[in-house]
Protein backbone atom coordinates (compact mmCIF):
# COMPACT_ATOMS: atom_id res chain seq x y z
CA UNK A 1 0.00 0.00 0.00
CA UNK A 2 2.49 2.27 0.70
CA UNK A 3 4.67 2.15 -2.48
CA UNK A 4 0.92 2.69 -3.96
CA UNK A 5 0.51 5.85 -1.91
CA UNK A 6 4.65 7.19 -3.22
CA UNK A 7 3.50 6.16 -6.98
CA UNK A 8 0.70 8.80 -6.84
CA UNK A 9 2.60 11.22 -5.02
CA UNK A 10 5.78 10.92 -7.16
CA UNK A 11 2.80 11.43 -10.21
CA UNK A 12 1.07 14.60 -8.46
CA UNK A 13 4.84 16.24 -7.68
CA UNK A 14 6.22 15.35 -10.89
CA UNK A 15 3.10 17.11 -13.06
CA UNK A 16 3.01 19.96 -10.55
CA UNK A 17 6.84 20.72 -11.20
CA UNK A 18 6.52 20.20 -15.25
CA UNK A 19 3.20 22.55 -15.35
CA UNK A 20 4.80 24.87 -13.21
CA UNK A 21 8.02 24.84 -15.43
CA UNK A 22 6.41 25.12 -18.44
CA UNK A 23 5.41 28.36 -18.16
CA UNK A 24 8.53 29.79 -17.61
CA UNK A 25 9.78 31.29 -20.57
CA UNK A 26 11.83 28.82 -22.36
CA UNK A 27 15.46 28.40 -21.88
CA UNK A 28 17.53 25.80 -22.34
CA UNK A 29 17.75 24.28 -18.78
CA UNK A 30 14.01 24.37 -18.71
CA UNK A 31 13.56 22.04 -22.10
CA UNK A 32 15.95 19.60 -20.47
CA UNK A 33 14.47 19.86 -17.38
CA UNK A 34 10.76 19.22 -18.27
CA UNK A 35 11.38 15.97 -20.25
CA UNK A 36 14.01 14.44 -17.59
CA UNK A 37 11.29 14.97 -14.80
CA UNK A 38 8.86 13.33 -17.01
CA UNK A 39 11.09 10.42 -17.43
CA UNK A 40 11.93 10.06 -13.67
CA UNK A 41 8.46 10.05 -12.70
CA UNK A 42 7.74 7.64 -15.28
CA UNK A 43 10.63 5.31 -13.82
CA UNK A 44 9.50 5.72 -10.07
CA UNK A 45 5.86 5.28 -10.30
CA UNK A 46 6.57 2.00 -12.87
CA UNK A 47 8.96 0.91 -9.35
CA UNK A 48 5.90 1.61 -7.00
CA UNK A 49 3.64 0.17 -9.23
CA UNK A 50 5.31 -3.34 -9.86
CA UNK A 51 6.13 -3.09 -5.69
CA UNK A 52 2.76 -2.23 -4.76
CA UNK A 53 0.75 -4.76 -6.54
CA UNK A 54 3.67 -7.33 -6.31
CA UNK A 55 3.69 -7.91 -10.63
CA UNK A 56 5.45 -11.30 -10.84
CA UNK A 57 8.79 -10.31 -12.19
CA UNK A 58 8.38 -12.78 -14.76
CA UNK A 59 5.87 -10.68 -16.51
CA UNK A 60 7.50 -6.94 -15.71
CA UNK A 61 11.10 -6.91 -13.78
CA UNK A 62 11.14 -3.60 -11.83
CA UNK A 63 13.88 -1.27 -13.17
CA UNK A 64 15.66 -1.18 -10.28
CA UNK A 65 15.92 -5.13 -10.83
CA UNK A 66 16.99 -4.27 -14.28
CA UNK A 67 20.00 -2.41 -13.10
CA UNK A 68 21.10 -4.82 -10.70
CA UNK A 69 21.31 -7.18 -13.46
CA UNK A 70 22.75 -4.82 -16.15
CA UNK A 71 25.69 -3.77 -13.87
CA UNK A 72 26.14 -8.21 -13.06
CA UNK A 73 26.27 -9.14 -16.66
CA UNK A 74 28.28 -6.28 -18.41
CA UNK A 75 30.88 -8.75 -20.26
CA UNK A 76 27.22 -10.73 -21.41
CA UNK A 77 26.15 -7.21 -22.92
CA UNK A 78 29.19 -6.10 -23.93
CA UNK A 79 30.20 -9.17 -26.23
CA UNK A 80 26.41 -8.66 -27.79
CA UNK A 81 26.95 -5.43 -28.06
CA UNK A 82 30.19 -6.07 -30.20
CA UNK A 83 28.86 -9.09 -32.12
CA UNK A 84 25.18 -7.01 -32.92
CA UNK A 85 26.17 -3.48 -32.99
CA UNK A 86 30.16 -3.27 -34.06
CA UNK A 87 30.14 -6.29 -36.47
CA UNK A 88 26.59 -6.48 -38.13
CA UNK A 89 25.16 -3.45 -37.72
CA UNK A 90 28.11 -0.65 -38.35
CA UNK A 91 29.60 -2.56 -41.11
CA UNK A 92 26.52 -2.88 -42.72
CA UNK A 93 25.41 0.82 -41.97
CA UNK A 94 28.66 1.82 -43.88
CA UNK A 95 28.91 -0.41 -46.80
CA UNK A 96 25.05 0.18 -47.53
CA UNK A 97 25.19 3.73 -47.36
CA UNK A 98 28.50 4.12 -48.83
CA UNK A 99 26.69 2.06 -52.29
CA UNK A 100 23.80 3.86 -52.05
CA UNK A 101 25.40 7.08 -52.24
CA UNK A 102 27.45 5.99 -55.08
CA UNK A 103 24.97 4.44 -56.69
CA UNK A 104 23.07 8.23 -56.00
CA UNK A 105 25.93 9.60 -58.11
CA UNK A 106 25.70 7.22 -60.97
CA UNK A 107 21.43 7.86 -61.27
CA UNK A 108 21.79 11.43 -60.99
CA UNK A 109 24.05 11.35 -64.20
CA UNK A 110 22.13 9.94 -66.30
CA UNK A 111 18.84 11.17 -66.80
CA UNK A 112 16.89 8.21 -67.56
CA UNK A 113 18.03 6.40 -64.79
CA UNK A 114 17.35 8.42 -62.38
CA UNK A 115 13.09 8.55 -63.58
CA UNK A 116 13.50 4.86 -63.96
CA UNK A 117 14.99 4.45 -60.48
CA UNK A 118 13.55 6.70 -58.36
CA UNK A 119 10.03 5.10 -58.65
CA UNK A 120 10.89 1.92 -58.35
CA UNK A 121 13.34 3.05 -55.16
CA UNK A 122 10.66 4.60 -53.46
CA UNK A 123 8.49 1.44 -53.98
CA UNK A 124 10.92 -0.41 -52.78
CA UNK A 125 11.58 1.86 -49.68
CA UNK A 126 7.84 1.35 -48.74
CA UNK A 127 8.34 -2.64 -48.89
CA UNK A 128 8.84 -4.54 -45.75
CA UNK A 129 12.16 -5.98 -46.75
CA UNK A 130 12.73 -7.14 -43.32
CA UNK A 131 11.42 -10.29 -45.00
CA UNK A 132 14.54 -10.56 -46.37
CA UNK A 133 16.24 -11.63 -43.48
CA UNK A 134 15.77 -15.28 -43.39
CA UNK A 135 16.93 -15.44 -47.04
CA UNK A 136 20.31 -13.47 -46.37
CA UNK A 137 20.76 -15.28 -43.33
CA UNK A 138 20.55 -18.46 -46.01
CA UNK A 139 23.10 -16.99 -48.02
CA UNK A 140 25.51 -15.40 -46.17
CA UNK A 141 25.61 -18.03 -42.93
CA UNK A 142 24.76 -17.73 -39.48
CA UNK A 143 27.34 -14.96 -38.43
CA UNK A 144 27.64 -11.09 -38.60
CA UNK A 145 28.20 -11.03 -42.41
CA UNK A 146 24.44 -11.92 -42.90
CA UNK A 147 23.17 -9.53 -40.90
CA UNK A 148 25.66 -6.71 -42.50
CA UNK A 149 23.93 -7.67 -45.53
CA UNK A 150 20.59 -7.73 -44.05
CA UNK A 151 21.54 -3.85 -42.99
CA UNK A 152 22.70 -3.18 -46.18
CA UNK A 153 19.66 -4.02 -47.82
CA UNK A 154 17.45 -1.84 -45.21
CA UNK A 155 19.60 0.59 -45.37
CA UNK A 156 20.06 1.01 -49.11
CA UNK A 157 16.77 2.46 -50.57
CA UNK A 158 16.12 5.27 -48.37
CA UNK A 159 19.64 6.48 -48.58
CA UNK A 160 19.61 6.29 -52.30
CA UNK A 161 16.28 7.88 -52.95
CA UNK A 162 17.41 10.88 -50.29
CA UNK A 163 20.60 11.77 -52.00
CA UNK A 164 19.17 11.26 -55.51
CA UNK A 165 16.46 13.89 -54.17
CA UNK A 166 19.38 15.91 -52.35
CA UNK A 167 21.34 16.06 -55.84
CA UNK A 168 18.68 17.60 -57.30
CA UNK A 169 17.88 20.37 -54.31
CA UNK A 170 19.62 23.26 -56.33
CA UNK A 171 18.17 25.46 -58.72
CA UNK A 172 18.70 26.24 -62.19
CA UNK A 173 19.99 30.03 -61.04
CA UNK A 174 22.86 28.54 -58.87
CA UNK A 175 24.11 25.77 -61.60
CA UNK A 176 23.81 28.65 -64.34
CA UNK A 177 26.16 30.48 -62.24
CA UNK A 178 28.64 27.45 -61.84
CA UNK A 179 28.36 26.98 -65.68
CA UNK A 180 29.34 30.56 -65.95
CA UNK A 181 32.13 30.01 -63.96
CA UNK A 182 33.64 27.44 -66.44
CA UNK A 183 33.02 24.48 -63.77
CA UNK A 184 33.35 21.22 -64.96
CA UNK A 185 30.78 18.74 -64.30
CA UNK A 186 32.93 17.24 -60.58
CA UNK A 187 33.78 20.64 -60.03
CA UNK A 188 29.67 21.47 -60.25
CA UNK A 189 29.30 18.10 -58.15
CA UNK A 190 31.77 19.25 -55.33
CA UNK A 191 31.50 22.36 -54.91
CA UNK A 192 27.87 22.94 -55.45
CA UNK A 193 25.73 20.19 -55.61
CA UNK A 194 26.94 18.17 -52.78
CA UNK A 195 26.94 20.79 -50.52
CA UNK A 196 23.41 21.73 -51.52
CA UNK A 197 22.08 17.86 -50.88
CA UNK A 198 23.74 17.36 -47.60
CA UNK A 199 20.72 18.25 -45.17
CA UNK A 200 19.35 15.37 -47.45
CA UNK A 201 21.51 13.07 -47.36
CA UNK A 202 21.92 13.35 -43.42
CA UNK A 203 18.07 12.55 -43.36
CA UNK A 204 18.40 9.54 -44.85
CA UNK A 205 21.76 8.78 -42.88
CA UNK A 206 19.42 9.73 -39.38
CA UNK A 207 16.21 7.00 -41.09
CA UNK A 208 19.03 4.32 -41.60
CA UNK A 209 20.57 4.48 -38.27
CA UNK A 210 17.15 3.11 -36.54
CA UNK A 211 16.49 0.62 -39.19
CA UNK A 212 20.22 -0.70 -39.26
CA UNK A 213 19.50 -1.59 -35.57
CA UNK A 214 16.61 -3.53 -36.24
CA UNK A 215 17.34 -5.31 -39.16
CA UNK A 216 20.55 -6.66 -37.10
CA UNK A 217 18.66 -7.39 -34.31
CA UNK A 218 15.71 -9.06 -36.39
CA UNK A 219 18.14 -10.68 -38.53
CA UNK A 220 19.53 -13.02 -35.13
CA UNK A 221 15.99 -14.13 -34.84
CA UNK A 222 16.53 -16.56 -38.10
CA UNK A 223 19.57 -18.13 -37.06
CA UNK A 224 22.98 -16.74 -35.40
CA UNK A 225 26.17 -17.91 -33.21
CA UNK A 226 25.15 -17.84 -29.34
CA UNK A 227 26.40 -14.22 -28.94
CA UNK A 228 24.44 -11.29 -29.92
CA UNK A 229 21.40 -8.96 -28.79
CA UNK A 230 18.93 -10.53 -30.90
CA UNK A 231 19.96 -13.93 -30.03
CA UNK A 232 19.97 -12.94 -26.22
CA UNK A 233 16.63 -12.01 -26.21
CA UNK A 234 14.81 -14.75 -28.32
CA UNK A 235 16.55 -17.09 -26.31
CA UNK A 236 16.01 -14.91 -22.72
CA UNK A 237 12.42 -14.87 -23.28
CA UNK A 238 12.03 -18.24 -23.66
CA UNK A 239 13.97 -19.31 -20.13
CA UNK A 240 11.82 -16.29 -19.12
CA UNK A 241 14.96 -14.29 -17.49
CA UNK A 242 12.90 -11.15 -18.60
CA UNK A 243 15.12 -8.53 -16.44
CA UNK A 244 18.42 -9.83 -18.94
CA UNK A 245 16.03 -8.80 -22.05
CA UNK A 246 15.11 -5.42 -20.65
CA UNK A 247 19.07 -4.89 -19.69
CA UNK A 248 19.59 -5.66 -23.61
CA UNK A 249 16.65 -3.29 -24.82
CA UNK A 250 18.37 -0.47 -22.09
CA UNK A 251 21.41 -1.31 -24.09
CA UNK A 252 19.58 -0.77 -27.90
CA UNK A 253 18.13 1.96 -26.62
CA UNK A 254 21.45 3.70 -25.57
CA UNK A 255 23.07 2.48 -28.85
CA UNK A 256 20.15 3.95 -30.72
CA UNK A 257 20.04 7.24 -29.04
CA UNK A 258 23.78 7.22 -29.31
CA UNK A 259 24.14 6.39 -33.01
CA UNK A 260 20.94 8.83 -33.70
CA UNK A 261 22.32 11.54 -31.91
CA UNK A 262 25.58 11.06 -33.14
CA UNK A 263 24.77 11.83 -37.04
CA UNK A 264 22.39 14.59 -35.62
CA UNK A 265 25.45 16.33 -34.01
CA UNK A 266 28.07 15.59 -37.61
CA UNK A 267 24.44 17.41 -39.84
CA UNK A 268 24.67 20.07 -37.17
CA UNK A 269 28.70 20.19 -38.33
CA UNK A 270 28.26 20.20 -41.98
CA UNK A 271 25.17 21.70 -42.59
CA UNK A 272 25.74 24.67 -40.24
CA UNK A 273 24.52 27.21 -42.81
CA UNK A 274 20.84 25.24 -43.33
CA UNK A 275 18.13 27.09 -41.98
CA UNK A 276 16.62 23.86 -39.90
CA UNK A 277 20.14 24.49 -38.06
CA UNK A 278 20.91 28.39 -38.01
CA UNK A 279 17.31 28.60 -36.04
CA UNK A 280 18.20 26.68 -33.28
CA UNK A 281 20.93 28.15 -30.51
CA UNK B 1 4.56 10.52 -65.48
CA UNK B 2 4.28 9.61 -69.26
CA UNK B 3 7.85 10.16 -69.71
CA UNK B 4 8.72 8.03 -66.59
CA UNK B 5 6.74 5.16 -67.61
CA UNK B 6 9.67 3.89 -70.63
CA UNK B 7 12.80 4.13 -68.13
CA UNK B 8 10.46 2.81 -65.28
CA UNK B 9 10.03 -0.61 -67.33
CA UNK B 10 13.51 -0.88 -68.62
CA UNK B 11 15.02 -0.71 -64.70
CA UNK B 12 12.06 -3.30 -64.21
CA UNK B 13 13.24 -5.93 -66.78
CA UNK B 14 16.37 -5.20 -66.12
CA UNK B 15 15.73 -6.20 -61.89
CA UNK B 16 13.94 -9.29 -63.71
CA UNK B 17 17.19 -9.67 -66.09
CA UNK B 18 19.17 -9.75 -63.24
CA UNK B 19 17.08 -12.09 -60.77
CA UNK B 20 17.51 -14.78 -63.60
CA UNK B 21 20.89 -14.45 -64.58
CA UNK B 22 21.99 -14.72 -60.43
CA UNK B 23 19.26 -17.43 -60.18
CA UNK B 24 22.06 -19.11 -62.89
CA UNK B 25 25.31 -18.23 -60.66
CA UNK B 26 23.88 -19.42 -57.07
CA UNK B 27 22.22 -22.58 -58.06
CA UNK B 28 24.60 -23.67 -60.81
CA UNK B 29 26.91 -25.52 -57.86
CA UNK B 30 24.02 -27.56 -56.88
CA UNK B 31 22.87 -28.45 -60.56
CA UNK B 32 26.31 -29.63 -61.59
CA UNK B 33 26.85 -31.92 -58.17
CA UNK B 34 23.64 -33.63 -59.24
CA UNK B 35 24.87 -34.05 -62.41
CA UNK B 36 28.60 -35.26 -61.48
CA UNK B 37 27.03 -38.00 -59.25
CA UNK B 38 24.24 -39.18 -62.08
CA UNK B 39 27.37 -39.40 -63.96
CA UNK B 40 25.87 -36.88 -66.96
CA UNK B 41 27.67 -33.77 -68.19
CA UNK B 42 25.17 -30.90 -68.42
CA UNK B 43 25.21 -28.98 -71.28
CA UNK B 44 25.00 -24.90 -70.87
CA UNK B 45 21.30 -24.96 -72.14
CA UNK B 46 20.33 -28.11 -69.87
CA UNK B 47 22.42 -26.20 -66.73
CA UNK B 48 20.33 -23.38 -67.30
CA UNK B 49 16.81 -24.83 -67.30
CA UNK B 50 18.23 -26.66 -63.96
CA UNK B 51 18.44 -23.75 -62.09
CA UNK B 52 15.49 -22.30 -63.42
CA UNK B 53 13.68 -25.38 -62.20
CA UNK B 54 14.52 -26.47 -59.03
CA UNK B 55 13.20 -27.70 -55.79
CA UNK B 56 14.82 -25.91 -53.48
CA UNK B 57 17.03 -23.74 -54.82
CA UNK B 58 19.28 -21.12 -53.26
CA UNK B 59 17.31 -18.50 -55.33
CA UNK B 60 13.93 -19.82 -57.13
CA UNK B 61 14.07 -18.16 -60.38
CA UNK B 62 11.04 -15.38 -60.83
CA UNK B 63 8.48 -17.75 -62.81
CA UNK B 64 8.64 -20.54 -60.18
CA UNK B 65 7.98 -18.34 -57.66
CA UNK B 66 4.81 -16.99 -59.15
CA UNK B 67 3.40 -20.94 -60.26
CA UNK B 68 3.82 -21.05 -56.20
CA UNK B 69 2.51 -17.83 -55.64
CA UNK B 70 -0.63 -18.92 -58.31
CA UNK B 71 -0.93 -22.41 -56.70
CA UNK B 72 -1.02 -21.32 -53.41
CA UNK B 73 -3.71 -18.27 -53.95
CA UNK B 74 -6.03 -19.56 -56.55
CA UNK B 75 -6.20 -23.16 -56.72
CA UNK B 76 -5.83 -23.89 -52.56
CA UNK B 77 -8.97 -23.04 -50.80
CA UNK B 78 -9.01 -19.83 -48.45
CA UNK B 79 -9.91 -22.15 -45.50
CA UNK B 80 -6.92 -24.33 -46.09
CA UNK B 81 -3.55 -23.93 -44.04
CA UNK B 82 -1.85 -23.98 -46.92
CA UNK B 83 -3.43 -20.94 -48.94
CA UNK B 84 -1.27 -17.75 -48.70
CA UNK B 85 -4.85 -15.89 -49.12
CA UNK B 86 -5.51 -17.25 -45.97
CA UNK B 87 -2.12 -16.56 -44.14
CA UNK B 88 -2.06 -12.84 -45.49
CA UNK B 89 -5.67 -12.21 -44.21
CA UNK B 90 -4.11 -13.34 -40.86
CA UNK B 91 -1.48 -10.90 -40.77
CA UNK B 92 -3.43 -8.11 -42.32
CA UNK B 93 -6.37 -7.82 -39.80
CA UNK B 94 -3.20 -7.47 -37.53
CA UNK B 95 -1.63 -4.78 -39.58
CA UNK B 96 -5.32 -2.77 -39.83
CA UNK B 97 -6.08 -3.19 -36.31
CA UNK B 98 -2.70 -1.82 -35.47
CA UNK B 99 -3.15 1.06 -37.98
CA UNK B 100 -6.37 1.76 -36.54
CA UNK B 101 -5.03 2.06 -32.97
CA UNK B 102 -1.97 3.80 -34.18
CA UNK B 103 -3.37 6.40 -35.97
CA UNK B 104 -6.14 7.03 -33.39
CA UNK B 105 -3.25 7.23 -30.40
CA UNK B 106 -0.67 9.67 -32.80
CA UNK B 107 -3.89 12.28 -33.40
CA UNK B 108 -4.94 12.07 -30.03
CA UNK B 109 -0.98 12.82 -29.02
CA UNK B 110 -0.99 15.22 -31.17
CA UNK B 111 -4.00 16.87 -30.38
CA UNK B 112 -2.49 17.21 -26.56
CA UNK B 113 0.73 18.17 -27.89
CA UNK B 114 -0.89 20.99 -29.93
CA UNK B 115 -3.40 22.44 -27.10
CA UNK B 116 -0.83 21.58 -24.07
CA UNK B 117 2.14 23.51 -23.73
CA UNK B 118 3.46 21.01 -20.91
CA UNK B 119 2.66 17.92 -22.75
CA UNK B 120 4.85 19.50 -25.49
CA UNK B 121 7.60 19.69 -23.58
CA UNK B 122 7.43 17.14 -21.95
CA UNK B 123 6.28 14.17 -24.22
CA UNK B 124 7.25 15.20 -27.75
CA UNK B 125 11.39 14.70 -26.90
CA UNK B 126 10.55 11.35 -25.19
CA UNK B 127 8.46 10.04 -28.64
CA UNK B 128 11.14 10.60 -30.66
CA UNK B 129 13.91 9.23 -28.39
CA UNK B 130 11.14 6.09 -28.26
CA UNK B 131 11.66 4.95 -32.13
CA UNK B 132 15.13 5.09 -31.13
CA UNK B 133 14.61 1.89 -29.24
CA UNK B 134 14.53 -1.07 -31.96
CA UNK B 135 11.17 -1.77 -30.81
CA UNK B 136 11.23 -4.47 -33.29
CA UNK B 137 13.55 -6.78 -31.03
CA UNK B 138 11.35 -6.25 -28.40
CA UNK B 139 8.25 -7.73 -30.22
CA UNK B 140 9.30 -11.39 -28.76
CA UNK B 141 8.88 -10.43 -25.17
CA UNK B 142 5.53 -8.07 -25.81
CA UNK B 143 4.11 -11.20 -27.53
CA UNK B 144 5.29 -13.70 -24.68
CA UNK B 145 3.99 -11.48 -21.45
CA UNK B 146 0.93 -10.49 -23.10
CA UNK B 147 0.33 -14.12 -23.83
CA UNK B 148 1.18 -14.73 -20.34
CA UNK B 149 -1.18 -12.42 -18.81
CA UNK B 150 -3.91 -14.00 -21.03
CA UNK B 151 -3.96 -12.07 -24.34
CA UNK B 152 -2.90 -13.86 -27.52
CA UNK B 153 -4.22 -13.78 -31.06
CA UNK B 154 -4.56 -10.48 -32.72
CA UNK B 155 -4.18 -8.05 -29.82
CA UNK B 156 -0.16 -8.68 -29.33
CA UNK B 157 1.02 -7.91 -32.68
CA UNK B 158 -1.63 -5.53 -33.42
CA UNK B 159 0.25 -3.53 -29.96
CA UNK B 160 3.56 -3.84 -32.24
CA UNK B 161 1.98 -2.40 -35.15
CA UNK B 162 0.62 0.40 -32.90
CA UNK B 163 3.80 1.05 -31.73
CA UNK B 164 5.51 1.51 -34.72
CA UNK B 165 2.84 3.67 -36.60
CA UNK B 166 2.19 5.37 -33.91
CA UNK B 167 5.19 7.93 -34.33
CA UNK B 168 5.16 8.81 -37.91
CA UNK B 169 1.33 10.14 -37.56
CA UNK B 170 2.22 12.17 -34.19
CA UNK B 171 5.03 14.07 -36.16
CA UNK B 172 3.06 15.01 -39.09
CA UNK B 173 -0.30 15.76 -37.09
CA UNK B 174 1.52 18.02 -34.77
CA UNK B 175 3.16 19.87 -38.01
CA UNK B 176 -0.16 19.93 -39.99
CA UNK B 177 -2.08 20.84 -37.07
CA UNK B 178 0.55 23.60 -36.67
CA UNK B 179 0.80 24.73 -39.71
CA UNK B 180 -2.25 27.30 -40.52
CA UNK B 181 -0.22 30.39 -39.98
CA UNK B 182 -0.74 33.50 -38.01
CA UNK B 183 -2.56 35.52 -40.59
CA UNK B 184 -5.31 32.65 -40.68
CA UNK B 185 -5.46 32.30 -36.89
CA UNK B 186 -5.66 35.88 -36.51
CA UNK B 187 -9.00 36.03 -39.07
CA UNK B 188 -10.85 32.97 -37.23
CA UNK B 189 -10.21 35.02 -34.00
CA UNK B 190 -11.55 38.06 -35.31
CA UNK B 191 -14.48 35.82 -35.72
CA UNK B 192 -14.57 35.36 -32.16
CA UNK B 193 -13.82 31.18 -32.75
CA UNK B 194 -13.97 29.66 -29.48
CA UNK B 195 -10.43 27.71 -29.44
CA UNK B 196 -12.76 23.98 -30.29
CA UNK B 197 -14.11 26.05 -32.94
CA UNK B 198 -10.71 27.00 -34.50
CA UNK B 199 -9.49 23.69 -34.20
CA UNK B 200 -12.80 21.76 -36.39
CA UNK B 201 -12.23 24.71 -38.51
CA UNK B 202 -9.13 25.47 -39.10
CA UNK B 203 -6.48 23.54 -37.77
CA UNK B 204 -8.08 20.01 -38.60
CA UNK B 205 -8.68 20.83 -42.02
CA UNK B 206 -5.44 22.47 -42.93
CA UNK B 207 -3.81 19.04 -40.64
CA UNK B 208 -5.06 16.70 -43.69
CA UNK B 209 -2.49 16.76 -46.24
CA UNK B 210 0.13 16.13 -43.55
CA UNK B 211 -1.77 13.48 -42.08
CA UNK B 212 -2.31 11.38 -45.15
CA UNK B 213 1.39 11.43 -45.63
CA UNK B 214 2.09 10.29 -42.22
CA UNK B 215 -0.57 7.64 -42.92
CA UNK B 216 1.29 6.31 -45.64
CA UNK B 217 4.20 5.49 -43.72
CA UNK B 218 2.31 4.44 -41.00
CA UNK B 219 0.30 1.49 -43.18
CA UNK B 220 3.78 0.21 -44.44
CA UNK B 221 5.31 0.48 -40.68
CA UNK B 222 2.46 -1.24 -39.44
CA UNK B 223 2.79 -4.40 -42.16
CA UNK B 224 6.61 -4.51 -40.55
CA UNK B 225 5.52 -4.82 -37.05
CA UNK B 226 2.77 -7.16 -37.70
CA UNK B 227 4.99 -9.67 -40.02
CA UNK B 228 7.75 -9.34 -37.24
CA UNK B 229 4.86 -10.08 -34.41
CA UNK B 230 4.54 -13.38 -36.16
CA UNK B 231 7.93 -14.64 -36.20
CA UNK B 232 8.13 -15.26 -31.96
CA UNK B 233 4.36 -17.59 -31.90
CA UNK B 234 6.07 -20.48 -33.42
CA UNK B 235 4.77 -20.38 -37.08
CA UNK B 236 1.33 -20.82 -36.75
CA UNK B 237 -0.03 -18.38 -39.02
CA UNK B 238 0.10 -15.36 -40.83
CA UNK B 239 2.98 -14.32 -43.53
CA UNK B 240 5.77 -13.93 -40.78
CA UNK B 241 4.79 -17.12 -39.82
CA UNK B 242 5.68 -18.80 -43.50
CA UNK B 243 8.73 -16.96 -43.61
CA UNK B 244 9.80 -18.55 -40.74
CA UNK B 245 8.74 -21.75 -41.63
CA UNK B 246 10.59 -21.60 -44.80
CA UNK B 247 13.74 -20.61 -43.40
CA UNK B 248 13.65 -23.97 -40.75
CA UNK B 249 12.55 -26.11 -43.84
CA UNK B 250 14.95 -24.70 -46.49
CA UNK B 251 11.65 -24.13 -48.64
CA UNK B 252 12.76 -20.95 -50.16
CA UNK B 253 10.61 -20.81 -52.97
CA UNK B 254 8.04 -20.80 -49.81
CA UNK B 255 9.65 -17.59 -48.39
CA UNK B 256 9.58 -15.64 -51.48
CA UNK B 257 6.35 -15.89 -52.26
CA UNK B 258 5.06 -15.08 -48.79
CA UNK B 259 7.73 -11.74 -49.34
CA UNK B 260 6.79 -10.97 -52.77
CA UNK B 261 2.63 -11.44 -50.74
CA UNK B 262 3.64 -9.24 -48.53
CA UNK B 263 5.39 -7.05 -50.70
CA UNK B 264 1.80 -7.09 -52.87
CA UNK B 265 -0.32 -6.39 -49.69
CA UNK B 266 2.41 -3.30 -48.37
CA UNK B 267 1.63 -1.55 -52.35
CA UNK B 268 -2.15 -2.27 -52.37
CA UNK B 269 -2.52 -0.60 -48.62
CA UNK B 270 -0.36 2.39 -49.25
CA UNK B 271 -1.90 2.79 -53.02
CA UNK B 272 -5.74 2.24 -51.20
CA UNK B 273 -4.26 5.32 -48.91
CA UNK B 274 -3.69 7.34 -51.95
CA UNK B 275 -7.00 6.67 -53.35
CA UNK B 276 -8.70 7.82 -50.41
CA UNK B 277 -6.13 11.12 -49.87
CA UNK B 278 -6.77 11.87 -53.32
CA UNK B 279 -10.42 11.39 -53.08
CA UNK B 280 -10.51 13.59 -49.71
CA UNK B 281 -8.48 16.00 -50.65
CA UNK B 282 -10.39 17.21 -53.50
CA UNK B 283 -13.36 17.08 -51.81
CA UNK B 284 -12.28 19.60 -49.48
CA UNK B 285 -10.85 21.56 -52.19
CA UNK B 286 -7.20 20.86 -51.36
CA UNK B 287 -6.17 19.11 -54.32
Amino acid sequence: MGWIVFGIAVWLAGWWANVRLSTLSGNRAVALAVPLIFGAVLILMWEAAVRGFGINPVLLPAPSAIAVRFASSTHILWQDFVQTVLKGALSGYVIGCGAAFMTAIVVDRFDFLRRGLLPVGNFVAALPIIGMAPILVMWFGFDWQSKAAVVVVMVFFPMLVNTVEGLRATDAMQRDLMHTYGASYWQGLAKLRLPAAMPFIFNGLKIATTLALIGAIVAEFFGSPIKGMGFRISTSVGQLALDLVWAEIVVAAIVGSAFYGGVALLEKAVTFWHPSQRGRT
Amino acid sequence: MRQSVLPVLTVVALIFGLWYGAAVALNAPWARDQAQRAGVELSFSELVADTWAQKKPKLPAPHQVAVEIWNTTVEKKITSKRSLVYHSWITLSATLLGFALGTGLGIALAVGIVFNRTMDMSVMPWIIASQTVPILAVAPMIIVVLNAVGVSGLLPKAIISMYLSFFPVVVGMVKGLRSPDAMQLDQIRTWNASTSQGFWKLRLPSSMPYLFASLKIAMAASLVGAIVGELPTGAVAGLGARLLAGSYYGQTIQIWSALIMAAALAAGLVALIGVIQRVALKRMGMA
